[in-house]
């Protein structure tokens, strides 16, 4: 076990798959020589080399595209999209194509792809330095979407999405890649997919949320107790492939459900989640769903402390759905 | 002939120059071509008709490209990898994809190997590495860029080769690929078959450059223009960049200019926007018909040997066709395979019930 950031996790896990898998390369843009703009790739150029780290052209489609024809040769290309607002130039490779390949090929070409990219706001970036599209891509059947939060699943995570077979799209909560640290396993850790945490026992609401908006329900949580108001807080962790069971048992349990996102509510993935308890958790609801979320407009600049849920909304929610009749 | 077509182009090349070219069996290896050529026009010509009847769904021609397909499969090798466009599905074959299997694709059949998901003339054949195609236009530009990354770092000596029409000149992708292309010196030749058209727009509203290859001094590499129709310069020209891609010394973008003599599609009708002395150049320019008539005068074919050919060109169709059309539509199991390696869910779970 060693203390680490969740950049830092991310970091171990490159490394780890790297040099037990000589297959694995990592591109992207400023990943070789400046270790990524986050520091995510810091030290594999010199680990591994300019061969295996390649600082690709300012190209997103290029990045992909690229990935996508060295992973049908057989590699185990990691590619890094600086942050995941740019990642719409490549959305075509990874919609039609990487999402695809298997598929339309009738198996003969697995395409096995991950791609890292920062999400998320809290940092001062604008509209274009804090976006959650997850949806768009967990709409999109052929892929895999992960989000980690905390240090110890980013690297269990990563481990597990890089010696997958199905390409992976890997969103990592970058308002969080300092702000929390944690133990992480050493050596090769592996947290599988399509596994919910639990990260808060409760009995009266159950909160759904995933990435960075974990810790802060996580705070709104802590905070209810003290209210007698005991929820229980669910890290998803898996987007693609959902834990449907940890959704559907935790609702029968309390019978109340609040999820929280930072992206924009209307078709967020929140609403698949909604959508899902109202098809087979119907009967076990005692109050309306609640959503936490973004607001439908772009990302702010200035008000983005107002745009994204914070735990006194996220408390607020809960408090309303325990005790709505 | 009669007096209304139009007087052939004629492909003037003498013996020295073919046996330095093409090698001294240059007439064997020519008239091989010219099979798979023969093989190619027929299909087109049938499978076209079949779609008017409604046997199959859709269909897109190549008549008129063939000499870049059949060129490519002289140069190019088992090993080396194939990025193809709408209209390089006679490279696969020629490459040793079965002629019956494809008619399975193109029925959409339960032995389409994959499985009926696509439009016709969008075939998979991993066993002659001919990959995956999309009809989204230029993405396979890039992708060929990453497979020639690949091969550089594994020191496979083979190549990759990636084939678009003149429109995807404007797609994103390729400026992306060429430009990754030449940035890392990769094995890669770029194949432009610029057969003049993008359905209904020309080449000219295309792009302002005299010659399409022009645009590959901007990512520094060397670009040539080469006539398309000439099964001989294609070969040539193809050769020339393998070779120089296999030995290191990086990417070539080659234009081969030639003329779409069928409709886009089973689809399209270019009576709405092409001159009506389109076709009478086109005609002239018919590379099946180029080769046949160079391949006469060098005493390599004759009237015999050339309805023989034809002969077992449409002999070879028919028994693919009566054999596809046999086989029922794709098991609806099928629908929901092969999305993911390991399924996250069964798919179609929904409120419907189903």
């Amino acid at each position: 076990m060693t203390e680490l950031t969740l950049v830092q996790a991310v970091n171990r896990g490159l490394f780890e798959a790297m040099k037990s898998d000589p297959d694995v390369l990592i591109l992207g843009e400023d990943v070789g020589v400046n270790g990524g703009v986050f520091r995510a790739t810091e030290g594999l150029l010199k680990e591994f080399g300019a061969e295996r780290v390649i600082d690709t052209p300012l190209s997103e489609s290029g990045i992909v595209g690229a990935a996508i024809g060295m992973a049908l040769y057989g590699m185990k290309p990691v590619a890094e999209i600086q942050f995941v607002d740019f990642i719409y130039p490549a959305f075509d490779q990874i919609v039609s194509e990487l999402a695809k390949f298997r598929y339309r090929s009738g198996g003969q070409y697995p395409c096995h792809v991950v791609i890292r990219t920062p999400y998320g706001g809290g940092i001062k970036g604008g509209l274009y330095h804090s976006q959650s599209p997850e949806a768009y891509f967990a709409h999109t059947a052929g892929l895999k979407v992960l989000i980690p939060s905390n240090p110890a699943d980013a690297k269990g995570l990563l481990l597990t999405a890089i010696h997958d077979e199905d390409p992976v799209l890997f969103l990592e909560p970058k308002r969080i890649y300092r702000s929390v640290t944690g133990e992480v396993p050493d050596g090769d850790h592996r947290v599988p997919f399509g596994l919910a945490s639990t990260v808060r026992e409760g009995s009266d609401v159950s909160v759904f949320a995933y990435g960075a908006m974990v810790p802060v329900a996580a705070q709104a949580v802590d905070a209810l107790g003290a209210e007698g108001i005991h929820a229980e807080l669910i890290d998803l962790r898996s987007l693609v492939p959902l834990d449907e069971k940890a959704l559907l048992a935790s609702v029968e349990k309390t019978g109340r459900a609040v999820i929280v996102h930072e992206a924009p509510r209307f078709c967020g993935y929140g609403a698949e989640l909604a959508a899902i308890l109202a098809e087979k958790a119907l009967y076990s609801l005692k109050a309306p769903v609640v959503r936490v979320t973004g607001f439908d407009t772009p990302f702010p600049y200035a008000l983005e402390h107002l745009y994204l849920p914070n735990a006194e909304r996220v408390a607020h929610a809960i408090r309303t759905t325990a005790k709505a009749a | 002939m009669s007096a209304t077509e139009p007087v052939l182009v004629p492909l003037e090349y003498q013996e020295e120059e073919l046996t330095t070219l093409i090698g001294p069996d240059w007439a064997d290896r020519l008239l091989h071509a010219y099979r798979w050529m023969v093989l190619g026009r027929t299909l087109d010509a049938r499978m076209l008709g079949l779609q008017r009847q409604g046997r199959i769904g859709f269909y897109g021609p190549a008549t008129g490209q063939e000499a870049v397909s059949v060129g490519a499969w002289m140069v190019s090798k088992p090993q080396d990898w194939i990025f193809p466009g709408l209209r390089e599905q006679l490279l696969a074959l020629a490459r040793g994809h079965s002629l019956t299997t494809y008619l399975h694709h193109l029925f959409a059949n339960d032995l389409d190997p994959a499985r009926g998901r696509q439009m016709p003339c969008h075939p998979t054949a991993r066993e002659v590495h001919y990959v995956s195609m999309s009809s989204v236009i230029g993405t396979q530009i890039s992708q060929a860029v990453g497979t020639a990354y690949a091969l550089r770092h594994k020191r496979d000596p083979s190549v990759a080769f990636a084939f678009f029409g003149d429109g995807a000149t404007s797609s994103n992708d390729f400026h992306a690929g060429l430009n990754l292309a030449g940035v890392l010196d990769l094995p890669v030749v770029f194949c432009c078959t610029n057969n003049q058209w993008a359905i209904s727009v020309p080449v000219e509203r295309q792009s302002a450059v005299a010659h399409l290859s022009e645009k590959a001094t901007a990512y520094g590499m060397p670009g040539a223009t080469v006539d398309g129709t000439d099964v001989v310069a294609v070969f040539a020209s193809l050769n020339g960049a393998a070779e120089k891609a296999r030995s290191g010394h990086g990417p070539t973008m080659l234009e081969f200019v030639l003329y779409r003599m069928t409709p886009h599609s089973s689809s399209d009708d270019p009576t709405r926007y092409q001159a009506k002395d389109w076709m009478a150049r086109a005609q002239a320019h018919d590379p099946v018909r180029r080769l046949e008539d160079l391949l006469a005068r060098r005493g390599a074919l004759d009237e015999a040997k050339r309805a023989l050919i034809a002969l077992d060109a449409d002999g070879e169709v028919r028994g693919a066709i009566a054999t596809a059309e046999k086989v029922g539509p794709p098991l609806s199991e099928s629908l929901t395979t092969d999305v993911l390696a390991s399924p996250p869910a069964p798919a179609g779970t929904g409120s419907d019930g189903s």
